[in-house]
């Protein structure tokens, strides 16, 4: 308590920090594939191998973060105008129906990149339409948004599965899926940019939705801290009392907020759905919301801090999955308690080392003006 | 882990006490500094043991960084603090309480709905097993309060108390730790005039029974009424040590400000106009549906400047927030200029040319957390000068900031400085500045001066005697009853939701002072 009002220096709190903080869970986690009794030197190695080592190892790895950046920048609105969405699962799943219906009207008449905007907007309107019944209850009715954004994430399962079974499902076909896309409906690879750094892609699915996240990035800053909006969230998340005395409106704010944020959970589904396998899937979001939870809270809720947040949780994501591939002994589970971990630590635990830093900061900074 | 032997400790001090001919505390060359900001600079303060010391000085001349350095919070970047003679380092509030001293918050740090008992043992509880630490806590609790005539319930609950008893809680909880040092950071600032009264009466006991008292107050007549010495600050360096039978509240704030203050507000006759804002039979009723307003009327005129006297909590504060359109009135009307507005929000009222400097400057004035020029614009964000369309022209808002900075004498002279980092005045002077400089026809004002430095409280209500005069209507609240005497042209007061009587200025204290206890009309 004595410390947390000190002020560090932004490099220790947005850069040391974190990293120590990195560092302590991969030890941890280092002990844990240690007492399983594998190596975790050799552990790490093929998990960074496994993530970075080939061109298709990064496409992959690139692919996930993609999904991360756009679910981590749903969390983080919402966040900032005080609100807790959980629901950028289900929102996602909503806003791949938004992005699918637009592919399959539109992929036999026009390429790729006349199908884009309209397939964005349609994602957006879709993943905010599923965000819109709980932010009204929140707004006008007062039911907590936690809880009404994760029944909606069960709705939104139950509901695309139903879609994809009876309705969008071709004839003759088995698997619950939409027909697939042509081209027209597809957002191509980009094969080109990994070619600058002379690498190969291969069959990753790193695709032109990467770009359209870092798009988001930039227009989430903007709306954050440029925008008169973004100051109304801001004022409403941090201080309702605060909001009140200077007439922002509680229900509008709110609802904006949490629209904007299923919007953005919804284009997540542009990545898998029309990046990847050209197809509306059952499950296509696999759990790419609630990672955008831990993406945001450890990018402290800024579109910076998300890209390198969604790039560790790639790098975990597929060097995980190479890892348990190559070490039988390491199965999937132990990768999600890997995973664990670095939340715990990056996210939850962000404080866990601060007095001790404040600590070390002031004798260090304190001999430099004694010296003087 | 120490609470077991807390009980003992405050007598085995006092053994050592009358040994020891050393000063309570020593302090030699502290410095400090945040950045760029020379807090305290070096520092050197020696306070005699079993006297009350005043500090006074500027907003943001650093009394309540000293203070948080002998407490623990901070850590000096240079110097020494002694104790009975003894250098110690105290790393945090542990060590300073295990050294002696204790702290009175200004923002109490009491768990609201445990029992004055409990709150006081919370920390101490002394083993495993809670029941015989009760008993003990119960005893020794009885016996602090008749040895220093505190008297609280030890079974009420917190959030039933008054303020004044609720800062008594804090006092105990110092004691019952062991405290031979207490220090209180502008404990008036919340207390109606007897409250103070009354804590003051306790400080002298507590002195006479051989504690050191350190007191932060920018109110030099209470100085006068109760300290032994007193030291005065200027951005960051003791300049002064007067014993206070040898000074006079002249020469302190000369000291404290370096010129000579006016103690007294100079303003002309008012010219009043055409009535501007019209309240008729307004009747408001709290969260709980507790009528808080009581079917109160009155007019403000243009040029003129109402004061609305009463001891906190008889409903002017919930009068405050329905003027602004905070809090929805059950019944009644509110007009300004004709117009009737209840029920209008706050934004609208703004664009209207209402301006509101409320009471609470934390928790609805401020947005502590943002830079300061975010908040210089709370409100009035929407204003096409600070932007147009969507964005924000933040050159023009911190622009426009500075010049409220170099206007105000606002300290540090940083927009970019986060607003929780402001001295408790600076703050105020932000929230003041935003509303004045607006050019409202018409403003609210709750406790302009709560916490805020003579010299400030010069230039503030120098302020609102100039909107008076520029034709603005003000209503004024405020509990220091001196302040609406000296700023008003009329006076109102408000006894338990109902308007009692309206005064002239010029109404002597005394009669004032009965019907603000609700004793004659
Ligand atoms: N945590 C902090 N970070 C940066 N600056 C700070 C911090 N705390 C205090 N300051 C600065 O240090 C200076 C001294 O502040 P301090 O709160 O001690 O003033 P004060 O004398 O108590 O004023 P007031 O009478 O207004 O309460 C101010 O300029 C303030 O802005
Ligand atoms: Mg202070």
């Amino acid at each position: 308590m004595s410390t947390a009002s000190v002020p560090l220096p932004n490099w220790i709190t947005y850069g040391v920090l974190p990293l120590l903080n990195l560092l302590l869970a991969f030890f941890i986690s280092g002990l844990v594939v240690w007492s399983i009794g594998e190596n975790p030197f050799q552990a790490l190695r093929l998990l960074i191998e496994g993530a970075l080592g080939r061109g298709e190892a990064i496409g992959f790895t690139l692919f996930y973060t993609t999904s991360f950046i756009f679910t981590g920048l749903s969390v983080a609105v919402a966040f900032h105008a005080g609100l807790f969405n959980i629901g950028s699962e289900g929102q996602a799943y909503v806003g791949g129906l938004g992005a699918a219906l637009v592919a399959l009207a539109l992929d036999h008449y026009v390429p790729w990149y006349v199908t884009m905007p309209f397939a964005v907007i349609g994602a957006a309107l879709f993943g905010a339409g599923w965000a819109f019944i709980p932010a009204w209850l929140q707004a006008k009715r007062g039911s907590h948004v936690v809880i009404t954004t994760i029944m909606f994430n069960f709705i939104a399962a139950a509901l695309m599965v139903y879609l994809l079974v009876n309705v969008f499902i071709v004839p003759g076909k088995m698997a619950p899926e939409t027909r697939t896309f042509l081209p027209g409906g597809q957002l191509p690879k980009l094969d080109w940019l990994m070619a600058l750094f002379g690498m190969k892609l291969g069959p990753a699915p790193f695709n032109v939705s990467f770009i359209i996240a870092l798009v988001m990035c930039f227009l989430v800053w903007l709306l954050i801290w440029r925008s008169k909006l973004g100051y109304e969230m801001r004022t409403l998340g941090i201080s309702p009392s605060a909001a009140v005395y200077a007439g922002i409106p509680y229900s509008r704010t709110v609802i904006i907020a949490m629209l904007i944020s299923g919007g953005l959970a919804g284009m997540m589904a542009l990545n898998p759905v029309m990046g990847a396998s050209a197809r509306l899937q059952v499950e296509f979001v696999a759990g790419a919301g609630f990672v955008g939870i831990a993406v945001s809270l450890m990018g402290r809720s800024h579109p910076l801090g998300i890209i390198f947040s969604a790039l560790l949780f790639g790098i975990l994501y597929q060097g995980g999955a190479d890892l348990s591939f190559e070490m039988p002994n390491i199965t999937r589970e132990m990768i999600v308690v890997i995973q664990g971990l670095v939340i715990l630590f990056a996210g939850a635990l962000e404080y866990m080392l601060r007095p001790a830093m404040v600590r070390i900061y002031q004798q260090f900074a304190g001999q430099k003006s004694g010296g003087k | 882990m120490r609470p077991n032997r807390i009980p003992n400790l405050p007598r085995i001090r006092k053994e050592r006490l009358r040994l020891t001919p050393h000063p309570a505390i020593e302090l030699a060359g502290i410095d400090k500094s945040f950045g760029a900001v020379h807090a305290n600079k070096n520092i050197n303060l020696t306070v005699a043991k079993g006297s009350i010391h005043g500090i006074i000085g500027e907003n943001g001349a650093g009394k309540s960084t000293l203070m948080s350095i002998l407490y623990g919070f901070y850590q000096a970047d240079r110097g020494e603090i002694r104790i009975d003679g003894k250098p110690v380092t105290i790393r945090d509030s542990q060590t300073a309480i295990s050294s002696g001293i204790g702290m009175v918050h200004q923002h109490f740090m009491l768990v609201e709905n445990f029992t004055v008992l409990e709150n006081v043992m919370l920390g101490a509880e002394g083993g495993q097993l809670l029941a015989k630490g009760v008993a003990g806590a119960r005893k020794e609790l009885k016996r602090l309060e008749t040895e220093y005539g505190l008297d609280v319930d030890p079974d009420a609950v917190i959030e039933e108390l008054p303020v004044g008893k609720q800062q008594r809680v804090e006092i105990l909880k110092a004691l019952y730790r062991g405290a031979e040092i207490l220090i209180l950071d502008e404990p008036t600032g919340v207390l109606t005039p007897a409250e103070a009264d009354h804590l003051f009466r306790i400080l002298k006991v507590l002195r006479d029974q051989g504690k050191t008292i350190l007191l932060i107050t920018h109110k030099l007549r209470e100085i006068m009424a109760i300290t032994d010495e007193v030291s005065v600050m200027r951005r960051g360096e003791m300049v002064a040590t007067r014993k206070t039978a040898e000074t006079t509240v002249e020469e302190l704030a000369e000291l404290m400000v370096g010129r000579r203050v006016l103690l007294r507000v100079e303003k002309g006759e008012a010219q009043p106009g055409k009535v501007l804002l019209s309240v008729k039979n307004l009747t408001v009723k709290d969260s709980r549906g507790v009528t808080m307003v009581d079917d109160v009327s009155f007019d403000v005129r243009e040029g003129e400047i109402l004061g609305i006297a009463g001891v906190a909590g008889n409903g002017q504060s919930e009068l405050l927030e329905a003027i602004a359109g905070i809090r929805k009135p059950t019944s009644g009307e509110i007009l300004i200029d004709g117009q009737p507005v209840a029920g209008l929000d706050p934004a609208r009222l703004r664009q209207i040319g209402l301006a509101h400097i409320p009471e609470d400057r934390h928790h609805m004035g401020l947005v502590l957390k943002f830079e300061e020029y975010e908040n210089s614009v709370l409100g009035y964000h929407r204003e096409p000068r600070y932007g147009r369309g969507a964005l924000l022209d933040l050159d023009a808002i911190r622009k426009d900031a500075e010049e409220k900075i170099a206007k105000y004498d606002i300290r540090p002279p940083n927009p970019r400085l986060k607003t929780a980092n402001f001295s408790g005045g600076n703050q105020q002077k932000i929230v003041v500045a935003r509303e004045i400089e607006r050019d409202p026809k018409m403003l609210i004002i709750g406790q302009p001066t709560r916490g805020v430095d003579i010299g400030a409280i010069e230039f503030i209500h120098r302020r609102i005697v100039e909107m008076r005069d520029a034709q603005k209507a003000v209503l004024l609240v405020s509990v220091e009853l001196d302040e609406i005497r000296s700023l008003s042209d009329r006076i109102i007061v408000m006894f338990a939701g109902k308007v009692v009587g309206e005064k002239t200025p010029d109404a002597g204290e005394q009669a004032l002072g009965l019907m603000m206890a609700g004793i004659a009309a």
